[in-house]
């Protein structure tokens, strides 16, 4: 009997505590049922592995803290191939590492949960809160033709609640999932309200490697020589793509009845500019918000009803407009696009976007 | 079958019953036999787990008939800690070759080692990139000649080789570290006892365990396979000395 490292899984019980956001994704991960945990220390994530090292080491499973991103990703890789739920998290530099094992995961059908805290890029950048890597969490990252389900969130409970439901997602499509946030919403404390969390109920795994007794071996391979039996299994890749794209994808929006003008924002752009549109409604400013939670998927259909109505649409990112193409290929450029991004590490201001807003609206000074 | 019908020789269980793809005179072939009749031995083929590297050998997951994962180009010790970490009673090993395990994945084999990894490494040092042709390994001779030292290894320009042995047994994560090679059958008795102790190493969780086996390769050498393990015995050797680098005292009461 292969031994989980679940076992004496006494599940948990609702808990509200005031928390950092890096402490939650590692919570939120411990109470999903996380089995084993590597990483490598990279501002603005590092308490998660700290946190990580701490109560993964008390529970019983594994931890390891790895020597670098490269390492932590395949050791995310050999955990996951045994069936266990495995995780990592990292920041921009860190991620950028990691594609290779992504994409041999994701031509493997190997599930797990892969943050990435964003910062100020390219290269070492900064460590202050960035939106730069939209591209590669949703493009792909990694060679071959893969995308992944990718998860934005927008305050500290939503990347709780959507960390452990990523676990439960990477299972269901046995592909990664990624939780995209950035360095502003790993370093903020705030409420947080830990669901009850039984031991998760999770699908039959007869492809893990736990030793062959009583069956015939398995094997994990991303390499198929014969190119029609690698076209195969690009289009079993396709088909899990195509279901991800079909279920999984997932938007908020705020005051859109009437809205002549939409602002398009995820993550911390679409909490910054959910302040403006309010205080742009309170100036009677026929103004919404439209916020992607999947960047991948992304809501290209419900956009485009939204361009059927609005009149004119502004995209806010903390990048030089990535998403910004996303909104393009929804709209079909039907109706006009303003974008306004900062970079670098800066975070917009409400007041920016209130000012481009108003601009928008004819009402600016 | 002998007279009263006692079964003195057979394919090993661990071993996959299909026609390998390596070239005529290469040793893997023996390598992956003595792995599979020491699993077989210690009768751990329903718990064991290999990683096939990136290199001639990357096929490996067909010849074993246990749980195999094929890991990117280097990145097997580490694919192995993740399988270690979370199932500590399986059995698992890597399968490298010298740019798999010397070059790309110096980083993986050395901190993996370094941690102590209760895993086997089993490496093949055969000084050339078999797969892609025949380029200069981190193990080339100085003065060899491949596909990209085509005036032969030079020294001052392409660096000296990298003595894997000498560098890892250096760790005290580190329990079983040995150079052996199989150009003879004496030498190919004495491989089979270190893949066996190295398993046993890890089942008594000693630590890290490594197996060199110094091999060749008859196709990218352009030598009959017989010029070929003269040239292992030496000259290979004569700069990869067969020998224990390192042995931790627990591991001397293995029985």
């Amino acid at each position: 009997m292969v031994g989980t490292r679940l076992s004496g899984w006494k599940g948990y019980r609702t808990m509200k505590i005031l928390m950092k956001g890096n402490e939650a994704i590692a919570e939120a991960a411990i109470r999903a049922g996380c089995e084993a945990y590597f990483g490598y220390p990279i501002t603005p994530q590092t308490e998660v592995l700290e946190y990580m090292a701490r109560r993964m080491t008390e529970l019983g499973r594994a931890f390891v803290q790895a020597e670098s991103e490269v390492g932590a990703i395949n050791m995310v890789y050999g955990a996951a191939c045994t069936g266990a739920r495995a995780m990592t998290t990292t920041s921009s530099p860190g991620y950028s590492l990691m594609q290779e094992g992504i994409s041999y995961m994701a031509m493997s059908f190997v599930p797990c949960v892969i943050v990435n805290i964003m910062r100020g890029g390219p290269g070492l950048g900064n460590i202050q809160p960035s939106q730069g890597d939209y591209f590669q969490m949703t493009k792909g990252g990694g060679h071959g033709d893969y995308h992944l389900l990718s998860l934005a969130p927008s305050t500290v409970q939503e990347t709780v609640d959507l960390i452990i439901e990523a676990f439960d997602l990477a299972d269901k499509y046995r592909q990664p999932v990624t939780v995209i946030a950035d360095g502003l919403i790993g370093q903020i404390m705030e409420p947080v309200e830990f669901p009850d969390l039984k031991e998760p109920q999770r699908p039959e795994r007869p492809w893990a490697l736990t030793g062959a007794k009583g069956r015939k071996k398995n094997v994990i391979t991303s390499l198929f020589l014969d190119a029609h039996e690698l076209e195969r299994e690009n289009l079993k890749l396709q088909a899990i793509i195509a279901q991800i794209k079909a279920n999984e994808v997932r938007y908020a929006e705020y005051w859109l009845d009437g809205a002549e003008i939409v602002v398009i924002a995820y993550g911390t752009a679409g909490r910054i500019a959910q302040t403006a549109v309010k205080r742009a409604r309170e100036q009677g400013i026929a103004v919404g918000l439209f916020r992607p939670i999947s960047v991948f998927p992304f809501p290209y259909d419900r956009l485009r009803e939204i361009a059927e109505t609005a009149q004119q649409l502004l995209v806010v990112e903390m990048s030089a407009g990535q998403m910004l193409e996303d909104v393009r290929l929804a709209t079909c450029n039907r109706v006009p696009i303003s974008f306004y991004g900062r970079m670098g590490g800066v975070v917009p201001l409400p007041e920016e976007i209130l000012d481009k807003i108003k601009g928008l609206a004819g009402t600016g000074s | 079958m002998s007279e009263d019908g006692e079964l003195v020789f057979r394919r090993p269980a661990a071993l996959s019953d299909v026609v390998t793809h390596y070239c005529p005179g290469c040793m893997h072939g023996i390598v992956h036999r003595l792995i599979a009749e020491v699993i077989d031995e210690l009768g751990i083929r329903e718990r064991t787990v290999g990683i096939a590297p990136v290199g001639c050998s990357v096929l490996a997951y067909h010849y074993f008939e246990c749980d195999f994962a094929e890991a990117a180009h280097g990145r097997a010790p580490a694919m192995a800690t993740g399988i270690k970490r979370t199932h500590p009673e399986l059995v698992v090993f890597t399968y490298q070759g010298d740019g798999d395990l010397a070059s790309i994945g110096t980083n993986e084999l050395i901190h993996a080692a370094a941690r102590g990894e209760n895993i086997t490494v089993v490496f093949i040092n055969n000084a050339v990139y078999g797969m892609t042709g025949g380029q200069m390994a981190p193990t080339t001779l100085p003065g060899m000649v491949t596909t990209s030292s085509p005036y032969g290894r030079d020294v001052k320009r392409q660096g000296y080789p990298v003595r894997v042995c000498e560098l890892v047994s250096q760790l005290d994560g580190t329990a079983y570290i040995v150079r052996r090679s199989a150009y003879k059958p004496a030498e190919i008795r004495k491989l089979r006892q270190a893949l066996k102790i190295a398993f046993q190493v890890q089942m008594a969780e000693l630590g890290f365990s490594l197996v060199e086996v110094v091999s060749n390769c008859p196709t990218n050498w352009g030598m009959t396979p017989k010029e070929s393990l003269r040239f292992v015995e030496e000259r290979m050797i004569a700069y990869y000395p067969l020998g224990d680098y390192r042995v931790r005292d627990e591991v001397k009461t293995l029985k």
